[in-house]
């Protein structure tokens, strides 16, 4: 999409750096007059807020570790100095817990309009994959940032998740052993999750550097599915996708800051303020909320190693996608039944949620049973049928048709 | 230019030898970078035997001690307890094992076990379940007197630590 750059450097150090090293071009043909489809909705803001969120926690999280003591005996006593000694140390702690929660909320946004409006489909599928790749990225740092405070979810969450390899044939012991450092979580786990909790975020970085890229390479879907054919279907990034994205962004942050500043342990748990203590397991222990589905998909399976391999498969899935979905219309809006099973599919990953919250008994169980069955189901056999047999409605000629047709047949 | 010639000429064994040992060179290079994350000496040193004095421990009552980081139960078995482990059906086990195999020949009372819940590590509650003996709150597995699974995700029995009894009222485990 972006040819070489139209940047025409105004003043002489501009003219000078341009010939020596090219970023204002770059920027300028990337993001200033870029072409985004005119007819881009608010679901396509979510990329501009989940890269503010990336930079929120990045800038809060290497704040916090200036204070923070990666020591299984002043880790939770440091959080508390960070909590009450610290100038404005309860607020960088809540932005940064709070934010967590937030930069997965739009993450899954972000997917679920990518799978709404079928953008994952030709040419998208390795900017898709990459945005898998994020997930599982984003998914391994939240899991080692909530271990650092040291508490007794945190303690917990480490064992639980770290077993999880233990369920590997023949080897799985040793593995558990060689990530823990020792015989059970203890002090040298603790050091190296805080290693990589710091070392993550900047591999999310770059990945996120390869998604643009690819973005960049391919151009954005847009609510039709059609890919834009003239100047008429398309506007300049800014001011354009600019203004509305720093709308959202304000709109997203009054939201995250109801919960920093009202609500700052609402989606924490009491138990992780309980230092944590290897002889005493919480009588009931779930992760983060993001983790919710997942893990009632792990739990919905009574053996154990197949357990772990449906959690493992629940994600990895995703990459898989762009070659389940073998119907050729992209947008939902032109496949009604589509349309019908998206909606099924975020009720059912909404229903594991709240599943995965609830004590592993009873009908708890057989529902998780009955939505993880339908989870899966959705990508192996509803989405590759649905492409054969779904009669699709006419796609428009083109975006500026879509959207020009509807107000002229007013007139 | 040079021919292509379909024999190995010297520079191909060149090439190929480089390689190699620049392979063999990356791949000792890893030993050190995936070893260090090992227990290290002073860990492995920790987790030498413990002794622990059963004396102390009452019919019906349950303690527990760590070792590597790990908690021991020692149970004190009723004799209840003990006849409900030894009348189960072998064969309606998820992991067959008699009672007899889980403790010392001529210390029957004495239940010696890892008290980590073999699905994914969490620690069982003693006397409770529906077979009165381990219950894992995490995911609901149920283990009975003998810490043999019963019900649950757990695939496997409690584990037994290595242990040997210096006397009737002493055990050293490790």
């Amino acid at each position: 999409m972006s040819g070489p750059s139209t940047y025409q450097p105004q003043n002489a150090f501009m003219k000078w750096l341009e010939r020596r090293l090219p970023i204002a071009g770059l920027v300028y043909s990337s993001f200033v007059v870029y072409p985004t489809p005119r007819n881009l909705n608010y679901w396509w803001t979510f990329g501009g807020i989940l890269t503010f969120m990336l930079g929120v926690q990045l800038i809060t999280g290497i704040v916090l570790a200036m204070h923070y003591t990666p020591h299984v005996d002043y880790a939770f006593n440091s959080i508390e100095t960070i909590m009450r000694d610290v100038n404005y140390g309860w607020l960088l702690r809540y932005l940064h817990s709070n934010g967590a929660s937030m930069f997965f909320l739009a993450a899954y946004v972000h997917m679920l309009r990518g799978m709404y409006y079928g953008s994952y489909k030709d040419p998208r599928e390795v900017l898709w994959i990459l945005g898998v790749i994020l997930l599982l990225l984003m998914i391994m740092t939240g899991f080692m940032g909530y271990v650092l405070p040291w508490g007794q979810m945190s303690f917990w969450a480490a064992t639980v998740i770290t077993n999880l390899f233990s369920a590997i044939p023949i080897v799985g012991e040793s593995v558990v052993t060689w990530l823990w450092g020792g015989y059970s979580v203890g002090n040298p786990t603790l050091n190296r999750f805080y290693s990589l909790h710091y070392l993550l975020p900047f591999v999310i970085v770059g990945v996120v550097v390869l998604h643009v890229w690819a973005l960049h390479m391919v151009g954005q879907n847009n609510p039709t599915g059609v890919e834009p054919k003239s100047e008429k279907d398309t506007v300049a990034f800014t001011p354009y996708a600019t203004i509305k994205d720093s709308f959202v962004m304000v709109c997203f942050m009054i939201v995250y800051a109801w919960f920093v500043f009202y609500l700052p342990n609402y989606m924490g748990h009491p138990d992780n303020y309980i230092p944590a203590n290897p002889a005493v397991t919480p009588t009931h222990i779930v992760p983060e909320w993001y983790y919710l589905p997942f893990y009632a998909i792990l739990r919905a399976i009574p053996d154990k190693l197949m357990g772990v391999m449906a959690l493992g498969a629940s994600i990895v899935i995703l990459a898989f996608l762009p070659w389940l979905d073998t119907s050729r219309v992209r947008s939902a809006n032109y496949r009604p039944l589509y349309r019908q099973f998206f909606w099924i599919f975020v009720i059912v990953c909404v229903g594991l949620g709240w599943l995965g919250a609830k004590p592993a008994e009873g009908g708890y169980v057989i529902a998780a049973r009955i939505l993880t069955f339908y989870y899966f189901a959705h990508f192996l056999v509803i989405l590759p049928v649905l492409g054969w047999v779904e009669k699709t409605k006419p796609l428009p000629n083109s975006i500026s048709e879509s959207i020009l047709a509807p107000n002229r047949a007013a007139i | 230019m040079t021919a292509i010639s379909a024999e190995p000429t010297r520079r191909d064994f060149l090439y190929i030898a480089t390689g190699t040992v620049g392979a063999i060179g990356a791949a000792a290079t890893l030993v050190p970078l995936i070893a260090q994350m090992n227990p290290n000496a002073s860990t492995i040193a920790a987790g030498a035997p413990i002794e622990v004095e059963l004396g102390p421990v009452a019919e019906g009552q349950v303690i527990k001690v760590f070792w590597r980081g790990k908690p021991v139960f020692i149970n004190h078995r009723t004799k209840k307890e003990i006849d409900e482990a030894r009348s189960v059906n072998l064969a309606s086990l998820p992991d067959p094992q008699p009672d007899s195999a889980r403790v010392k020949q001529g210390h029957d009372q004495w239940q010696v076990l890892i008290g980590i819940c073999t699905h994914l590590g969490c620690i069982p509650l003693a006397h409770s379940g529906d077979y009165n003996g381990y219950f894992c709150p995490c995911h609901g597995s149920q283990y009975d007197t003998s810490g043999r699974i019963r019900r649950g995700p757990a695939p496997a029995n409690l584990p037994l630590p290595p242990y040997e009894f210096l006397s009737d009222t002493k055990i050293r485990i490790g």
